[in-house]
């Protein structure tokens, strides 16, 4: 990290312990400090004051992280190489992939509305599965990617804007919207599709981000007595 | 307890570890390098500029065409809310309404909700604490769902180019609405709900 020169951070301690057992946490909504229970699998922890989700409990392993990560990964390219939905008038034949909604609306001068939606159903999306990979497979093999911080803090960042499953929604909308003036037909993307969303929706919501600390400083430490007994 | 700040802690937005941190120092987490703030940096000033762009932009995107389609000799333009009327119209009841509440009640709301919580905040409530943070929840969760417009535009162009006599293109009002969007996505991201409880401390309901 480079902090601005000068403006050196000052070193930062470590919270206090109490004890092994109860370590304090402040809630990210209503900052009310807080003892750490523990906490059974599939269990979340609330802030006592505004409801808030402190933590969650352990409810996935690091390899079923890694396989929805690979198999959204995989879904992704599919998605992107076939037709989303085809249109079919009057003998002529329109087929609608991911890539080409993009270049219509560019080609129309929307050069901006464009980039938000190559942004936000392709590039951003992509960019989360591949960090995740990144930091997930050497984590699985004992290692700790380097520079796994800004990445992980890159995944946190980019998160809320992969929209997949708003255009997904869209699709739909727009299968219904012109289903009366031709006739309209699903494509393989979409099947695929629906699938991605399926998988990636379940790796968000059974993915911790104290979980994932929690293999990295595994590891860490496990590293470190590696490195103290050569 | 306390909250964290009135200890001298502060926690990493990106990690939750705590660290002890002096006010108005600098540091950083010492887990995940993340720069360390107690609070967001200028989270009122920041939310209040965007919430303001935002109700600007929101004119244009609520009367500007998002579709416009030209025929030989005819020229026709969809509003947000016309495009909802058809729908109506046309007996596509639930994708009215779908869209209706994606693309008109999802943005006021969201507009109005982080006016009063800024207002709210800067006028040191202590009132209705908890219902604000729920309310900014709310506003943080349902914010991305009013991108479906964009989508069922960018789509609808692309699937009907049927012909040389009528074209279809995205409208001016489409790139308004997808600014306003992404400005209130980013105005909940720099509103910092912390600052609801600063002022309300310990008095809970």
């Amino acid at each position: 990290m480079n902090p601005d020169p000068g403006n050196n951070p000052i070193p930062t301690l470590p919270a206090p312990r109490l004890d092994s057992e109860a370590r304090l946490i402040a809630c990210r909504e209503c900052d009310l400090l807080q003892h750490e229970v523990m906490l059974d699998s599939h269990a979340d922890a609330h802030c006592s004051r505004c409801n808030g989700v402190l933590y969650r409990g352990t409810r996935t392993s690091l390899s079923l992280m890694l396989a929805l990560m690979a198999s959204c990964a995989v879904l992704l390219i599919v998605s992107n190489l076939f037709p989303i939905a085809v249109l079919e008038v009057q003998g002529a034949h329109v087929e609608a992939t991911l890539i080409n909604t993009v270049i219509t609306v560019y080609n129309q001068g929307r050069e901006l509305v464009a980039a938000l939606v190559l942004l936000t159903v392709i590039v951003l999306p992509a960019t989360e599965i591949a960090c995740m990979l990144y930091l997930l497979v050497p984590l699985a093999l004992g290692r700790i990617a380097p520079d796994t911080p800004i990445v992980f803090r890159l995944v946190l960042a980019v998160h809320p804007w992969s929209m997949m499953e708003i255009m997904l929604l869209g699709v739909l909308v727009t299968l219904v919207k012109l289903t009366d003036f031709a006739n309209i037909i699903p494509g393989v993307s979409l099947w695929s599709y629906c699938a991605l969303i399926v998988f990636f929706t379940m790796a968000a919501s059974a993915f911790s981000a104290r979980d994932f600390w929690a293999w990295v400083d595994e590891r860490d430490t496990k590293l470190e007595m590696k490195e103290s007994l050569q | 307890m306390p909250s964290a700040l009135q200890q001298g802690l502060v926690s990493c937005q990106c990690c939750g570890t705590l660290s002890r941190l002096p006010a108005h120092a600098r540091g950083d987490c010492p887990r995940c390098h993340a720069r360390l703030h107690a609070r967001k940096p200028d989270s009122l000033s920041r939310t209040w500029a965007l919430v303001i762009l935002a109700y600007i932009l929101y004119i244009p995107a609520n009367l500007l065409p998002i579709l416009e389609s030209r025929a030989l000799l005819s020229a026709e333009s969809d509003t947000i809310m016309s495009g909802i009327l058809l729908f109506w119209e046309t007996g596509s009841w639930m994708i009215a309404a779908l869209v209706f509440i994606a693309s008109i009640v999802v943005p006021l709301t969201k507009l109005l909700a982080l006016t009063w919580l800024l207002v709210s905040v800067q006028l040191k409530s202590r009132r209705h604490a908890l219902q604000r943070t729920q309310l900014f929840r709310l506003v943080e969760f349902v914010g991305r769902w009013s991108m479906l417009d964009i989508y069922v535009v960018a789509l609808t162009v692309t699937l009907v180019q049927v012909g040389t006599l009528a074209s279809i293109q995205v409208g001016p009002g489409a790139l308004a609405f997808g600014a306003v969007v992404v400005v209130t996505m980013i105005a909940a991201q720099t509103f910092d709900p912390r600052l609801i409880w600063d002022a309300a401390g310990d008095a809970r309901d």
